[in-house]
């Protein structure tokens, strides 16, 4: 689903490469947390699957396709096909719960009674029913990343990346987070997640790919946070 | 539906910064009036130069019994045979292309019809009163003028000779200054216009950046995400061409059909003319409100 091929990434003013000769190779269905200290590489890569940015050197292949040869026009519809979820949220504080969500399906086109069908169901899945007409800031932190993480999965994208998205949630928490993220993983949606919180990691035993410096230093299936063996 | 969502948040944008694009929509009311307005000038000008284009540029009038000049006076009014030695010496002269004698009942009817809205004026005249002349079509009417009228003035039963291109000069001066001046300014607003449009658009998608770029990672297509900033700039053009056009109705009938008055010939403009215009700068409004926007957005948006 997920393949880098010996990748490169420097940014313009900077020594050191952000990622240097990175081999990744991510199957559809898996789940991936990628570890490692700030500026490591973990935003840049989740930015280089997005074409957010581009690579300095090397190849990315999403899901089948040259992210080289995509033409900027197609980008649009190679980003509906990817679910994100941040750190900092990211929801639009004037609309509702419902209205967030269903803002991602408006902007691409979709029909009414296709958002009115399809949004109840996704704000269901994350444990938010009750909570459709709430805004943003009457919900708490736990529950403005489930809103934020229905809006990515509504689509109902191949892949779901999220970077750092239990960083502003306490642990008790982000254990409820991790368990939506199980969930939309069961349905098959390939899970790539960046994280610095040990102890989920070492809760869930999902493949671990290690970052340092820009360099792949540890690729591990049910692997956990610290270099424990 | 899509375009319910595409004409909500356009309404959004128009609303929260409401105070610029009323500024924008005077500013282009105001540029395309002035440019309606020189455009009005222009074809009001092209239509009187037409109008007397096909006429002559000479007319030699003959004495008549109530003539004031003193050739007349001594010699009073031209004969039939001193008028035949004149048109035939016209006739034979080089210069001109064609002459031909207007009789007095013709010249009066013509008065009449040339003063029709100044009927206090066509009472007090009566048949006999206006001159009879001969009409010179020359073939070269700025080379050739001079020569023929010298040869002409100074004959005892010639009352004047008209240099007809000359009544209008004046018209025409004034038309073309006020085209001249109006134009100018109209292209300095317009300019003004631009620049507007573009901050208004910025200042806009300055607003709108969150939406935008949760639309960007969302996956919506470049075309959706410009689109409600270029129909605000569009729309808001389109309010102003509605003002400027409202404007141009009223400098037609106000300014350019009482100017019809002084000058007492029938050359005003149709309202199909004045259709054309405001059409033309309709479309001339809506591009540079529409080009505007669009480039803005390029800059601003990374798109």
């Amino acid at each position: 689903m997920i393949n880098f091929d010996n990748v490169t990434k420097v940014y313009p003013n900077q020594n050191r490469p952000a990622l240097e000769n990175v081999n990744i190779e991510v199957a559809k269905g898996e789940f991936v947390f990628l570890v490692g200290p700030s500026g490591s590489g973990k935003s840049t890569f989740l930015r280089l699957v997005l074409k957010e940015e581009r690579p300095t050197d090397g190849r990315i292949h999403v899901a089948g396709r040259d992210l080289a040869r995509l033409t900027n026009w197609k980008v649009p519809y190679l980003r509906r096909r990817i679910g994100c979820v941040f750190q900092d949220f990211r929801l639009l504080p004037n609309k509702n719960v419902y209205q967030n969500v269903a803002f991602a399906l408006e902007v691409i086109g979709k029909h009414r009674r296709f958002i009115r069908k399809v949004v109840p169901e996704v704000i269901d899945l994350v444990g938010l029913e009750g909570k459709q007409d709430r805004m943003p800031d009457e919900l708490s932190g736990g529950e403005q990343q489930r809103v934020a993480m229905a809006r990515a999965f509504v689509n109902r994208p191949m892949i779901l990346l999220a970077d750092e998205p239990t960083g502003n949630i306490d642990p008790a928490t982000s254990i409820g987070i991790m368990k939506v993220l199980d969930r939309i993983n069961r349905t098959g949606t390939t899970v790539v997640m960046a994280t610095h919180d040990a102890a989920i990691v070492d809760s869930m035993r999902k493949r671990v790919i290690e970052l340092e410096y820009g360099k792949v230093v540890r690729d591990q299936s049910r692997g956990v946070y610290g270099q424990a063996y | 539906m899509r375009s319910h969502f595409v004409l909500q948040e356009i309404w959004i944008g128009l609303r929260r910064n409401l105070t610029m694009t009323m500024a924008l929509i005077v500013v282009v009311a105001i540029s395309l009036s002035l440019l309606g307005t020189g455009l009005l000038f222009v074809k009001q000008v092209d239509r009187t130069r037409t109008f007397w284009q096909g006429k002559v540029e000479m007319s030699i009038y003959l004495c008549i019994k109530t003539s004031p000049q003193p050739q007349c006076q001594r010699g009073g009014p031209a004969t039939e045979a001193e008028k035949a030695q004149l048109q035939h010496r016209l006739k034979l002269m080089p210069q001109v292309e064609k002459v031909y004698y207007v009789n007095q009942h013709q010249a009066y009817t013509e008065f009449r019809q040339y003063f029709a809205n100044q009927p206090e004026l066509v009472q007090d005249t009566h048949e006999g009163d206006i001159p009879d002349s001969f009409q010179v079509k020359l073939k070269n009417p700025q080379a050739d003028y001079n020569v023929v009228a010298s040869a002409v003035t100074g004959t005892t039963w010639v009352e004047t000779v008209v240099d007809e291109m000359t009544i209008l000069d004046k018209f025409y001066k004034l038309l073309d200054g006020a085209r001249n001046a109006v134009v100018i300014i109209a292209l300095i607003l317009i300019v003004a216009a631009v620049l507007l449009v573009a901050n208004t658009i910025r200042l806009s998608a300055f607003n709108r950046r969150r939406e935008t770029a949760i639309m960007r990672l969302v996956g919506a297509s470049n075309f959706y995400i410009q689109l409600p900033f270029l129909l605000e700039g569009t729309i808001a053009g389109l309010f102003g061409w509605a003002i400027a056009a409202g404007l141009l109705v009223a400098v037609k009938s106000l300014m350019l059909d009482s100017l019809g008055q002084y000058f007492s010939f029938n050359v005003g403009l149709s309202a199909g003319d004045l259709l054309e215009v405001i059409f033309f700068t309709m479309v001339v409004g809506v591009a540079l409100c529409g080009a505007t926007s669009f480039l803005t957005l390029r800059r601003y948006l990374r798109i």
